[in-house]
């Protein structure tokens, strides 16, 4: 039974690791998206090496210490000091860790965007069970909305209140359009329940909380598709509540807004 | 919660205990240092204390209990007080919270509430005066039920105007315009209020425990830990109230 | 060796199921989580065939329909995290166990213990009836965030169901906390004499240490459960958002806030998720000492630990909610805190593999699950601390791989730990032994099962699959290619299944035809395995884990100093 214990812990602590060492991670898109994997990796690194020392020692202490070895059992004396060993070296490993990932975390989301560029504005708007993304136009700002003008069959799903004039030129499509490398500033609404906007591809999520708007920040590197998702339960048709998300690169995304426009 | 004034009140056990003896004084646990001081505890469910003292753990562990729910209420309705939400119609972040007009008839509710936990406290000690109680262990009359009884009376009746001065002070407030299903800030104030009410219902009930207890032929040792539990919860109650009014009196 | 110390109002045979004896509780609590196991056990399967093939047909209820999966997904995790976690580990195994493990005959109030069980009954009832209710299950998750989980006509599975779930939570928060009461003063109040606090086995400290933070805990979800209530039927707006349109209707509601619910409820579920493991520290620090026939390395260090997890328990909620729209400072001060727990629970591991350390270990079954439990505690655990930086969870949050890490935590190793106990206490609960040979395969299929079925849920998770999708078909294209790795997901959670019905064979086949135990069967320390006349005075004497004092092989507590050890 010991060498059993023995064997199927090694193997699954193995087998394991062996797994996680294996890149499931979506292609990352942005720079950001780099330093999130970075920290992953680190994660995997440090962690794991604790997951598999621990477990190995297991296997062979259920096996080394069997009563079928016979050899008598020893009464620990003055624990004191391994214990605050183990104390200070889970300490000094796991506050390291969240210190390496608030240092990341200031230098992405709090100085990550430069504050001089102007940002691509555009508003995300979750609604059961679809993503809409507005573009506020050539005047910069975001038209006012009404509730009770909502009514997607007229074409109208965020319910714009044509009266304002800054709502005039505001622009809504099921697909985020956005150029490489810029600084990208989303506002996130939902217009029912909580939604939540997940990017894989730039490890970005942020809950859309109705009654509130939030904002985020990013940049995509890597011109390209992506596809964004729902990830916060959001009711019956949540698994399929998807949108895509379109990188262009400078040029092409200036062609694209000037067509659009017209 | 302070130190109660107790006094013992069944000499005949007394000696018991004494008699009884504390046993070997245990040596020193391996596992880990003393920190019980054992010495200083009556013995298992030894004493005609210990059932009081069992009790009052226990109305103190519910009293905990309570305070969290309220707790939590509360923390909720300041953080609520403070949040903006969102106004479509112009893009902007809003504080929709409409402060509301106390009614002044709280402010006498509290005097009644605070006035209540002075008589009941009198009760309570009622119950413990040794010179009625040994009276009574002597079976000559019942002194402590004739001393506690009108202070039980008096709470239950400051008690009922408590209840009473919210319903008015609820009324009031329809008047206002202010329900449950209007403003948060209103919904907060029924919530807390209500959910006290409820609580001090509970407390009457106990009262009522606890005069009808005083009138059967109960044991002393019975009637006192009725008296002392429900004067205990009543003054939780009490505190509680004072508690939920100050932070609707400053955070509006 | 236990008397009901007060009379009950029932004749007959009532009087025996509404019994206030607290081993009649403490048996009650397990078959209640028995049921409500199987329950949630069954539900999974549905789920775990839904996800990977929608359209399959189930006898009896036919084809799943997404809202289905969200209700049946809701009821699940219900299910365990309210009727198995948090009965059995504190209120079952504490009621059969803790009195007679401090010297205390019986519970301190025995009818607030049994008004206790029998309202955890009725929300058990009224929780299943919430799966058949009209309009469908409730199916805003066991976390039921509003505004979805608080509007109540338009869609399925937001009807009576969700009134039904808010009823029956608000019911077991009341007999959690009236649970809660007794373990504190029975503990505080009529140990045996002798039995200091640090003469206590860890058992005892965890089962103090959880009844506290039931307490506070569940008080706090009751607040929370009522003002959704109020939400849902009075009109009320502490949770609604102002100027919400659903399905095409606009709310009347003015104004309340979404993040209310987030925070009252993790400041409930962050110390639940510790009060469903900490009784399984407790026991597994015990039983490991136990069959190493070695004392606890570092008792003082076990107890402070678990303190220290208990308090700090109630500090860490807010890294449920790094992307609700969380001020990132705030986010990372919980970062740092949840990090801090991580320090009292890797001395507990390093502990538990101390104690092993130069024992002499026997493979019992209930050892075995021990072990396992460590073992799962560790791959479980250490996914904790990834989890609880704001940088990684934005990406992890909400995906399969938190899914995974509590599952293999909360999930797994809390149920070996409540498996370890029944093969343990079984002795206790019904006088006989359990069958080894069954126990031990039950043992290696769930091992096994275990590890199959929710390592892969991580690679899930940092493939970017969310949680809680009805099904990949017709979902995201880049979850397409996940979808074998669902599928063999699917036939673990089905093996592991199947391991389990051995335990319920051998539990059933136990209680009618076990051997019968000897008094000692495993040559423990504790209280609870001597027999004390019912005027016998109990004085203990030592701490719980006396095991190989010299010549010796171990001294029980009771035993006075210079005798022989007895079996």
């Amino acid at each position: 039974m010991a060498f059993a214990l023995l064997i199927a812990i090694w193997l699954l602590t193995l087998g394991t690791a062996y797994l996680f060492n294996h890149n499931w991670l979506p292609a990352a898109a942005s720079t950001n998206a780099a330093v999130t994997d970075h920290q992953l990796w680190l994660n995997f690194a440090v962690v794991g090496s604790v997951f598999v020392l621990t477990q190995i020692t297991l296997g062979i202490f259920v096996w080394r210490y069997r009563a079928k070895a016979h050899h008598p059992a020893e009464k620990p004396t003055n624990t004191t000091p391994a214990e605050l060993f183990a104390m200070l070296a889970a300490a000094a490993i796991f506050i390291g860790l969240n210190v390496a990932g608030g240092r990341m975390l200031s230098g992405t989301e709090f100085l990550g965007h430069s504050p001089q560029a102007e940002p691509v504005r555009v508003e995300v708007t979750g609604v059961q069970f679809r993503w809409y993304f507005r573009y506020p136009g050539v005047d910069g700002r975001f038209g006012a909305t009404n509730p009770a003008l909502i009514d997607a069959s007229l074409g109208n799903p965020l319910g714009i209140d044509s009266r304002d004039p800054a709502a005039r030129d505001d622009r809504v499509t099921s697909t985020l359009v956005i150029p490489e490398g810029k600084d990208v500033e989303l506002t996130l609404r939902a217009q029912d329940v909580i939604h939540s906007f997940f990017v894989p591809a730039l490890r970005l999520k942020q809950d859309a909380v109705p009654g509130t708007e939030m904002h985020i920040h990013f940049s995509a590197q890597k011109p390209g598709t992506y596809e964004i998702a729902c990830a916060e339960l959001c009711g019956l048709g949540h698994y399929s509540m998807n949108a895509r998300l379109m990188v262009m690169s400078a040029q092409e995304y200036r062609s694209y807004a000037q067509v659009a426009q017209k | 919660m302070p130190k109660p004034i107790i006094h013992d009140v069944t000499p005949v056990e007394a000696p018991q205990i004494q008699a009884g003896g504390r046993g070997p004084t245990p040596p020193q646990a391996p596992g880990g240092p003393d920190r019980d001081d054992w010495d200083r505890w009556p013995q298992g469910s030894r004493g005609p204390r210990e059932k009081l003292r069992r009790y009052r753990l226990l109305v103190a562990a519910i009293l905990v209990a309570i305070f969290f729910f309220f707790i939590a209420i509360t923390s909720a309705y300041v953080i609520r007080q403070n949040t903006t939400v969102l106004d479509t119609r112009t893009n902007e972040m809003v504080n929709n919270w409409r402060p509301i007009h106390l009614p002044p008839v709280l402010w006498i509710n509290t005097i009644l509430l605070l006035v209540s936990s002075l008589t009941i406290e009198l009760a309570r000690r009622q119950m413990f005066r040794e010179p009625q109680a040994t009276q009574e262990w002597l079976g000559m009359g019942s002194p402590t039920r004739s001393r506690s009884l009108p202070w039980l009376g008096i709470t239950l009746i400051l008690g009922l105007g408590f209840l009473a001065g919210q319903v008015i002070a609820w009324r009031e407030l329809n008047a206002q315009g202010v329900y449950l299903a209007a403003n948060p800030s209103g919904a907060f104030f029924f919530i807390l209020t209500g959910a006290h009410a409820l609580h001090l219902i509970g407390g009457v009930c106990a009262l009522l425990w606890a005069a009808t207890v005083s009138v059967r032929r109960t044991r002393l040792e019975q009637r006192q830990i009725v008296v002392d539990v429900s004067a205990w919860y009543w003054h939780g109650m009490g505190a509680l109230w004072a508690y939920i009014f100050a932070v609707l009196y400053w955070v509006r | 060796m236990t008397v009901a110390t007060e009379r009950s109002h029932f004749p007959g045979r009532l009087r025996r199921i509404f019994s206030t004896d607290h081993q009649v509780i403490g048996l009650q609590y397990f078959f209640l989580a028995l049921a409500a196991g199987l329950i949630g056990m069954l539900l999974s399967l549905l789920m775990r065939i839904h996800i990977v093939w929608p359209d399959a047909h189930f006898p009896l209820i036919g084809a799943l329909k997404p809202e289905s999966y969200l209700g049946v997904m809701t009821i699940h995790a219900t299910m365990m995290v309210f009727f198995v976690l948090s009965t059995v580990p504190q209120n079952g195994f504490g009621n059969i166990l803790l009195p007679a493990q401090i010297g205390a005959r019986a519970m301190a109030f025995p009818r607030i213990n049994a008004a206790g069980f029998w309202l955890t009954c009725l929300s058990f009832l009224i929780m299943t009836a919430s799966l058949f209710a009209t309009g469908g299950a409730p199916s805003a998750g066991w976390t039921q965030y509003p505004p979805l989980s608080a509007i109540k006509d338009p869609g399925a599975g937001q009807g009576v169901g969700v009134d039904l779930w808010l009823i029956s939570i608000g019911i077991f928060c009341l007999a959690s906390t009236m649970g809660a009461l007794n373990p504190i003063v029975t503990t505080l109040r009529a140990r045996a004499e002798g039995m200091h606090l640090m003469r206590m086995p860890l058992t005892v400290w965890s089962w103090l240490v959880t009844a506290f933070m039931s307490l506070l805990a569940f008080s706090v979800l009751l607040a929370a459960a009522v003002l959704l209530f109020c939400d849902r039927n009075y009109g009320s707006s502490f949770f609604v958002p102002g100027l919400v349109m659903v399905n095409g209707h606009l709310l009347q509601h003015s104004g309340g806030s979404p993040l209310l619910w987030q925070h009252l409820f993790w400041f409930f579920g962050h110390p639940e998720v510790y009060l469903a493991i900490l009784p399984g520290m407790g026991l597994t620090s015990h039983l490991l000492s136990t069959f190493s026939r070695r004392p606890v390395f570092g008792y003082a260090g076990m107890v402070y630990s678990t303190l220290a997890i208990g308090a700090l328990g109630f500090v860490v909620w807010g890294h449920h909610m790094f992307v609700s729209g969380m001020n990132p400072f705030a986010g990372l001060a919980f970062s740092a805190l949840t990090l801090v727990i991580a320090v009292p629970s890797s001395v507990k591991t390093f502990n538990w593999l101390a104690t092993l350390w130069r024992g002499r270990i026997l493979f019992t079954t209930p050892m075995l699950f021990s072990i396992g439990f460590v073992s799962l505690f560790i791959t479980g655990g250490l996914t904790g601390p990834m989890l609880a930086q704001p940088q990684l969870d934005v990406y992890l949050h909400d995906t399969y791989f938190v899914v995974a890490h509590f599952h293999m935590i909360m999930g797994m190793a809390a149920v070996f730990g409540i498996f370890a106990a029944t093969y343990f206490w079984f002795p206790k609960m019904f006088g006989k032994m359990m069958n080894e040979p069954l126990g031990k395969a039950h043992f290696w299929m769930s091992f096994l099962g275990a590890y199959a079925t929710f390592v892969p849920m991580h690679f899930l998770g940092l493939a970017g699959h969310p949680r809680r999708y009805s099904q990949i078909a017709g979902s995201a294209q880049y979850l397409q290619p996940l979808l074998p790795l669902q599928r063999f997901i699917t036939y673990a959670a089905i093996v592991l299944m199947a391991g389990q019905l051995l335990f319920l064979i051998n539990l059933f086949w136990s209680i009618f035809y076990g051997c019968r135990s000897p008094q000692n069967p495993w040559k423990a320390t504790t209280l609870e395995w001597e027999e004390f006349a019912d005027d016998e005075k109990i004085i203990v004497h030592r701490g719980p884990y006396e095991f190989s004092p010299g010549e010796k092989d171990f001294l029980t507590q009771s035993e006075p100093e210079g005798e022989r050890a007895g079996i």
